[in-house]
């Protein structure tokens, strides 16, 4: 397997420059004849296929959701980074790409940063033709916030719903070009498998979520936007429905699967209420602007949060890291969680929470500023937890959040399986060890809007009559595959349900591949996900039949697939001896306990390739150059 | 506590449907509503039952994939949530719940608590959108916007297409609905240029679909987002301007 990362040659800010200036074009009247295949239809598959459609091409767009609008992106709240320096505070293009590296522990692309912090700015002007209403200031013109590991202010936003309005933005213009007839949408499909003839991807195999058919599409190359993986932890932040089946088909199918074992927990989440439940919810990294986090300085200390005088407080993040605080990065500020109850420090009925305090910001600014800051943040936590943010702090703890990890792709978002482009959450290409806040929008949109409709036709303009039909045994295949697994899962007929399972497998995740790893409990948590798996296959019990709607059939794919992503996680943190941003393993710690990489024997990409049920992954490294940036410890003291 | 459950049920889109009736025990006042039904389900599948299928996705009262008649409205008693976002202890132990599909004639029943809402998509693609190709856009802040303006936009943008507002409505009218996308555009100084043919090409398709507006305002008590009618009153002026421009 070659992995090729085709950085542009050229100095940094004159890569894409380049790339854009040398890729081979596809002849405005040619555009129409060629398909293109795009799987989702979050910031990233939305604006995709809506920028393709306008280009001229053909598309096919499929999602699980009866309707676009429903993906994973909706939930973002917290805002969008850009390097437009309207603050006047010192921002730039380098400054973004800078702290994105920085915050990425060190462990990401530097061509392909640069790229972004460079598109952030279009995708702001674009946003904003497009109808989506950023906050403003009183003189009209777009306001910003603050986000964690940065210094100064760049995040845009929506009240507390900015992936809301991107993407009914992306949404808006995906339906436009569907009532135009360049993308025909094909809702409530899920594509089970990617089909490679002779090497190139070719198509897809769906099942269709009403009737349960399995059908073959074919077409000249197939995009996959189809989010992140972190429900292999069961309880996560994302959507219940997201999950990780289109981009582990593709990796059974031969695309590589790069740092599988980057994931990001968020810090401000909250806390497990109970066994019923069904997910977590975040509370936005923004809050951290104005709240502040604190667990009493004494074990056990159980007084109602209004009685633990100041001097008995121990506002951890601020008197460790006093220069950026609380705004402190995400991985940072979840082990600082972690730390603090695993002292005993911990406050709530489990001793898994700290708290996030409002009280100094609404005395300094007024119970109104934080209203209109933070109003439907503070509503959804009255909501679920029956307190109010205003009289007492919020009680927080860590969740998974985000994959860094994902398909591996090339500068230009294509995968090692020629055809396959990958974008969105579902590659691994930006973020490193560890996502900044704001920062998944601005790749989603940045990868969807600018970048895969320009170099997606470097690999077209090779393609021209190089169509396949339907009829090659590659398609026939996969269909028989595809329903060779529905019909195991059906046939099990066992004694526990699909969730029963997802919910054993993610506590096992958690407990061992969450936020402190070590090579001791990784080895144990393979030996318990290998013995889960074979008993899953054995005893899951699916009910119903293929051929209606058949949720229980849907999760039952998907939990299969986690089992094996899951596997690949621990494979790689086992592998990767060193901690980088999320990937702290225990045995590789600084004497203050921050994460102690190792520059000289893990400075690249971890990409893995199937070989087989049975058979060990292979992995293969992408070396990582820095030319720009000088490797250097992280320090946000 | 403990509750008596009336739960539609229905195979698929041409078979007939009928109540069953489930009890769900022991549940924390702190699940939500579909928590719930979490519970119920795993004892329906421990039973060798098939669960009750119903829509969900984010959990968060965003994405708008639930939503469901809970004795009689929609997304439940509370008002100002969607139904993922209702937790039980806003029910009382011993309580007897009826939970039904959105009930409308533009939105069949797919399967138990499913619906087909894809009309609402067909409205959108009517002219829910402002024609601006990628890349054609100029710098974002060339075009200041009053604060109040985007706030105006922003509350009607809100919407999270759940289809409460039709599924409450006597007529399944879609006027909430149609009206908060074309006042989110039509306020907007982006938004002007199609402003007028927007509302004709989009009341055209919500009246194909849909039943029509006697401004019962049901739609406002329901939706998750409190999305005021005024903005109805508002897509009403624009198309009366818009028919005199023709
Ligand atoms: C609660 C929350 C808040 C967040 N807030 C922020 C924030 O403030 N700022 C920020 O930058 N980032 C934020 N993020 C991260 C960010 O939202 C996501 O990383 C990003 O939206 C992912 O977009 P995507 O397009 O890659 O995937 P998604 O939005 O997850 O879309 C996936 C799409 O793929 C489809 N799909 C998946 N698999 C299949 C299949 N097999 N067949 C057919 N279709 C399929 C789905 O239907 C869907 O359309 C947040 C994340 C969460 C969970
Ligand atoms: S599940 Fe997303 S709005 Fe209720």
């Amino acid at each position: 397997m070659q992995l090729e990362s085709k950085i542009p040659p050229g100095p940094i800010d004159k890569k894409w420059e380049y790339a854009k200036s040398h890729y081979k074009l596809v002849n405005p009247a040619n555009k129409r004849k060629y398909d293109i295949i795009v799987v989702g239809a979050g910031l990233a598959g939305a604006s995709a296929a809506a920028s393709l459609g306008e280009l001229g091409y053909n598309v096919k767009c499929f999602v699980y959701h009866d309707s676009p609008r429903r993906a994973h992106s909706i939930a973002a709240q917290g805002g969008i980074n850009a390097a437009k320096n309207y603050r006047n505070d010192g921002d730039s293009v380098y400054r973004l790409f800078y702290d994105t590296i920085k915050g990425g522990d060190y462990r990401s692309r530097e061509g392909n940063v640069h790229r972004l912090a460079e598109l952030s700015v279009n995708i702001i002007d674009q946003a904003v033709a497009q109808g989506v209403p950023f906050a403003r200031e009183y003189g009209g013109a777009l306001e910003n916030r603050s986000f964690g590991g940065v210094q100064v202010s760049r995040t845009f936003f929506a009240r507390g719903q900015t992936g809301q309005q991107l993407l009914l933005g992306a949404f808006q213009a995906l339906e436009r070009q569907i009532a135009l007839g360049t993308v025909k949408q094909f809702n409530r499909h899920e594509m089970l498998d990617l089909v490679v003839v002779d090497g190139q991807a070719k198509g897809i195999i769906t099942r269709d979520l009403i009737t349960g058919r399995i059908e073959a599409h074919a077409a000249d190359a197939v995009v996959l936007g189809t989010g992140g993986y972190v429900n292999v932890f069961y309880l996560s932040t994302n959507a219940k429905a997201s999950n990780a089946t289109a981009i582990w088909r593709a990796h059974k199918r031969g695309a590589a699967m790069a740092n599988p074992c980057y994931t990001q927990i968020h810090p401000t989440c909250i806390p497990q209420s109970g066994d019923f439940q069904s997910k977590l919810t975040l509370m936005s990294e923004s809050l951290r602007n104005d709240g502040r986090i604190w667990v009493p300085k004494q074990q056990g200390d159980k007084r109602p949060p209004q009685q633990i005088p100041e001097s008995e407080r121990d506002y951890y993040l601020e008197r460790k890291y006093p220069s950026f605080g609380n705004l402190a990065p995400r991985d940072i500020a979840s082990r600082a969680a972690k730390e603090a109850c695993d002292e005993g420090k911990g406050i709530g009925a489990s001793g898994r929470g700290v708290y996030l305090d409002f009280a100094d910001a609404i005395k300094r600014l007024g119970r109104p500023v934080i209203e209109e800051r933070y109003g439907n943040l503070f509503e959804m936590y009255h909501d679920i937890t029956a307190e109010d943010p205003y009289e007492a702090p919020m009680r927080i703890y860590p969740a998974p959040h985000y994959s860094m990890g994902g398909l591996w792709v090339d500068y230009n978002l294509m995968s090692n399986v020629p055809g396959l482009y990958v974008i969105g959450e579902a590659n691994f290409s930006d973020h490193g060890a560890n996502r900044l806040g704001a920062s998944a929008l601005m790749q989603g949109l940045a990868d969807g809007y600018f970048v895969l409709p320009v170099t997606i036709g470097d690999y077209l303009a090779g393609q021209l009559g190089k169509k396949v039909a339907l009829d090659r045994p590659e398609f026939t295949n996969a269909i028989a595959d595809v329903k060779d697994r529905v019909g195991k899962l059906l046939s099990a007929k066992g004694t526990r349900s699909v969730d029963s399972y997802h919910k054993e497998l993610g506590s096992i995740m958690w407990e061992y591949c969450g936020m402190a790893r070590s090579a001791d409990g990784l080895k144990k948590a393979l030996g318990m996900i290998r013995d889960l798996r074979q008993q899953y296959w054995r005893d899951v019990r699916v009910t119903g039949e293929g051929e209606e709607p058949n949720q229980s059939l849907e999760k039952a794919g998907r939990v299969a697939d986690f089992f094996e992503l899951a596997e690949l996680m621990c494979i790689d943190a086992l592998h990767r001896e060193e901690s980088a941003g999320g990937h702290f393993r225990v045995e590789y710690q600084t004497p203050d306990g921050e994460a102690q990489r190792n520059d000289d024997e893990f400075l690249y990409v971890g990409a893995w390739e199937y070989k087989g049920e049975g058979n060990e992954p292979v992995l293969h490294k992408e070396m990582l150059v820095y030319e720009e940036v000088k490797l250097a410890t992280r320090s946000y003291k | 506590m403990n509750l008596t459950l009336h739960v539609w049920r229905q195979k698929s889109r041409d078979t007939n449907g009928s109540f069953a009736t489930y009890q769900a025990s022991g549940i924390s006042p702190d699940a939500s509503f579909l928590e719930m039904l979490d519970v119920v389900n795993e004892e329906l599948i421990a039973k060798g039952e098939e669960p009750i299928h119903f829509e969900h996705d984010c959990r968060e009262g965003i994405c708008g994939s639930c939503g469901m008649m809970i004795n009689g409205t929609a997304h439940g008693p509370m008002g100002g949530t969607a139904t993922c976002q209702l937790h039980m202890r806003h029910f009382n132990d011993g309580d007897e719940v009826w939970v039904e599909p959105w009930r409308a004639r533009a939105f069949p029943v797919i399967k138990d608590l499913i619906v087909d809402r894809s009309p609402l998509d067909k409205i959108i693609q009517a002219g829910g959108f402002i024609s601006v190709n990628t890349g054609s856009a100029v710098e974002a802040n060339t075009l200041p916007i009053p604060k109040p303006v985007q706030e105006r936009a922003m509350d009607a943008a809100e919407c999270i297409q759940c289809g409460a507002c039709v599924a409450q409505c006597p007529n399944g009218a879609a006027q909430l609905f149609t009206a908060a996308k074309i006042s989110h555009l039509g306020l907007l100084p982006q938004g002007q240029p199609e402003r007028y043919e927007r509302v004709l090409k989009m009341v055209e398709v919500m009246e194909e679909h849909f039943g029509s507006c006697t401004l019962f305002r049901e739609c406002e008590a329901v939706c998750p987002k409190e999305i005021s009618t005024e903005f109805i009153t508002r897509m009403n002026k624009d198309y009366l301007t818009a028919q005199v421009k023709r």
